[in-house]
């Protein structure tokens, strides 16, 4: 089982499509809960024709702007967030006064469903990706500054005591316990963030834009083409899944000091 | 012999958890001196406030009364002429075993391929070669003391600060250890405060061993001269005829203590 688990995993992927479209084609099956055959491949799409609006757009190129505008918003809204979150999460660690003040407002904010915030972005920063990132940073920023606000302070007071006594000044401590320990629980929250600015960039999209595969999902939904949505969420999901192996690359690169359970290597 | 360190009636007292307005006194009126070049072991039952004395010792924890002097000085901040070896883990895991060795060469503006090199050098002493691009999570805990001592001694501390340095280690590898601190230690003495609870090892480490009461208002209650012969190998001396007696003048002055930290602990747990 578990040399095959690919081909198994392939295999129910397949069988899955394959279901699908035996049910969803018009005439193949005798009617079972509508009278119109067509009705199934109305509301649940055909994946043949599916995967044949998958393919133009690859082929034709069409779907590579797009892509590339959704990237370009995850990216941004990632990286803003994150140093947004850092920056901020350090310095509520650090400081216990500034950390009180802003508590309940930290938390009103956080409990705050943020994607009512997209309409007022889009009179804010218009209809171009800016807005996108808007969305996607407030939704980032709160994964990023919670995890090093606790970061920041669950660092062990013994390598902070060490460090004093190796003759670290204040900003020396900042940048080489305090940066690294708060760092290393960005990287633990990476997948959620990315995810994160995944999620903001395709509802803002989705809510208005030109451009972008949420724009694409958007249009096709309006004139009821439900196999061009289908191909937006399957192109999503591969895109989503791409990313998300690029994450957890990195990830590996940058935590190798990391124990990891398998590892128990000692000498 | 001049005075490296000096606790002048040192007075440590803490709010009690949870109820500011009951303290704690974990030691009081302590006066202890140790001269330049001395190796000091404070032994004491469990729980007595010996880290607290070295943090006082270190800086790190300012005492509610009394004077640290450090060659003469009052103490004000951090004990910059110390070296301060920690009982638990004080690597930074996110650095290798070299750059945790030069790390207080890099807080003190040394270049880059200066430091380097010492930190080579100091690997070499400890026996660590070829470990140096390891993360502390891939040594074993041996090893990983090593890489502290190396840490502090490339500083080259005029004052050692040791807290139960190798407790955490099997019985084999602390003696490897001992032998090797002593061996370091001979070549350029420094001012050692060993802290210990292992009477063992402190007379065999030491020049002096000094008794804390228990707790809660620890103090000193007394002073043993240690006067082995040195160089010493800490698993041979511990046969020698002198050890054994010095090992039972120290332990029946220590064993009421020790019952009575024990006593305090037992009814504490039951409260």
């Amino acid at each position: 089982m578990k040399r095959y688990l690919r081909v198994w995993q392939l295999a129910l992927l397949i069988a899955i499509f394959a279901l699908w479209q035996l049910f969803a084609q018009p005439g193949l099956l005798p009617p079972i809960v509508w009278d119109n055959p067509d009705r199934a491949a109305f509301f649940f799409g055909e994946p043949v024709k599916i995967f044949k609006v998958v393919w133009e757009w690859f082929s034709g190129g069409a779907i590579y702007k797009h892509l590339w505008v959704t990237l370009q918003e995850t990216a941004l809204a990632f990286v803003i967030g994150s140093v947004l979150g850092l920056a901020v999460g350090l310095w509520l660690g650090l400081s216990p006064g500034a950390s009180a003040l802003f508590d309940p407002y930290i938390t009103a904010l956080n409990a705050m469903p943020r994607v009512v915030l997209a309409p007022i972005f889009m009179v804010w920063f218009g209809l171009g990706i800016w807005s996108k990132v808007a969305l996607g940073v407030t939704l980032v920023f709160f994964i990023v500054f919670f995890n090093v606000y606790q970061g920041v302070k669950e660092v062990s007071p013994v390598v902070l005591n060490n460090t004093v006594m190796l003759g670290a000044n204040r900003r020396q401590l900042l940048r080489y316990v305090y940066l690294p320990s708060a760092t290393s629980w960005v990287f633990s929250s990476l997948h959620t963030a990315v995810g994160m600015a995944f999620v903001g960039a395709v509802v803002g999209e989705y809510l208005g834009s030109a451009k972008g595969v949420g724009y694409l999902i958007q249009q096709a939904e309006g004139a009821f083409d439900i196999n061009t949505v289908f191909a937006g969420i399957l192109v999503l999901t591969a895109f989503a899944l791409v990313l998300d192996f690029a994450v957890a690359r990195v990830e590996r690169r940058l935590l190798v000091w990391r124990p990891t359970q398998s590892e128990t290597e000692q000498l | 012999m001049a005075e490296a360190v000096s606790f002048d009636q040192i007075t440590c007292t803490f709010a009690a958890r949870g109820d500011g307005s009951r303290t704690y006194t974990a030691v009081k009126d302590v006066n202890l001196a140790v001269a330049e070049g001395e190796f000091v072991s404070v032994v004491g039952p469990t729980g007595c406030g010996k880290s607290t004395l070295l943090n006082v010792a270190a800086g790190l924890l300012k005492p509610s009364s009394g004077t640290m002097r450090v060659f003469g000085e009052p103490l004000a901040g951090i004990n910059r002429g110390a070296g301060y070896m920690f009982q638990s883990e004080a690597l930074m895991p996110w650095r290798s075993c070299l750059d945790n060795v030069t790390a207080g060469l890099e807080f003190r503006g040394v270049g880059r391929e200066e430091a380097r090199r010492r930190g080579e050098d100091w690997l070499a002493r400890v026996g660590l070669t070829g470990f140096g691009d390891r993360f502390p999570h891939q040594l074993s805990g041996g090893m990983r003391k090593r890489t502290a001592l190396a840490q502090m001694l490339i500083l080259d501390p005029k004052i050692m600060l040791m807290d139960e340095p190798f407790s955490a280690l099997d019985i084999q590898t602390r003696q490897l250890m001992e032998n090797e601190l002593l061996e370091l230690w001979s070549a350029d003495r420094k001012s050692v405060i060993f802290i210990t609870h292992d009477l063992e090892e402190a007379i065999s480490l030491s020049d002096r061993v000094v008794v804390l009461s228990a707790g809660p208002a620890t103090r000193p209650i007394g002073e043993f001269p240690i006067d082995l012969p040195r160089p010493r190998d800490v698993s041979e001396i511990r046969h020698a005829p002198r050890f054994i007696e010095l090992h039972d003048l120290i332990w029946h002055s220590m064993k009421e203590e020790v019952l009575k930290g024990y006593a305090q602990t037992r009814n504490q747990v039951s409260a």
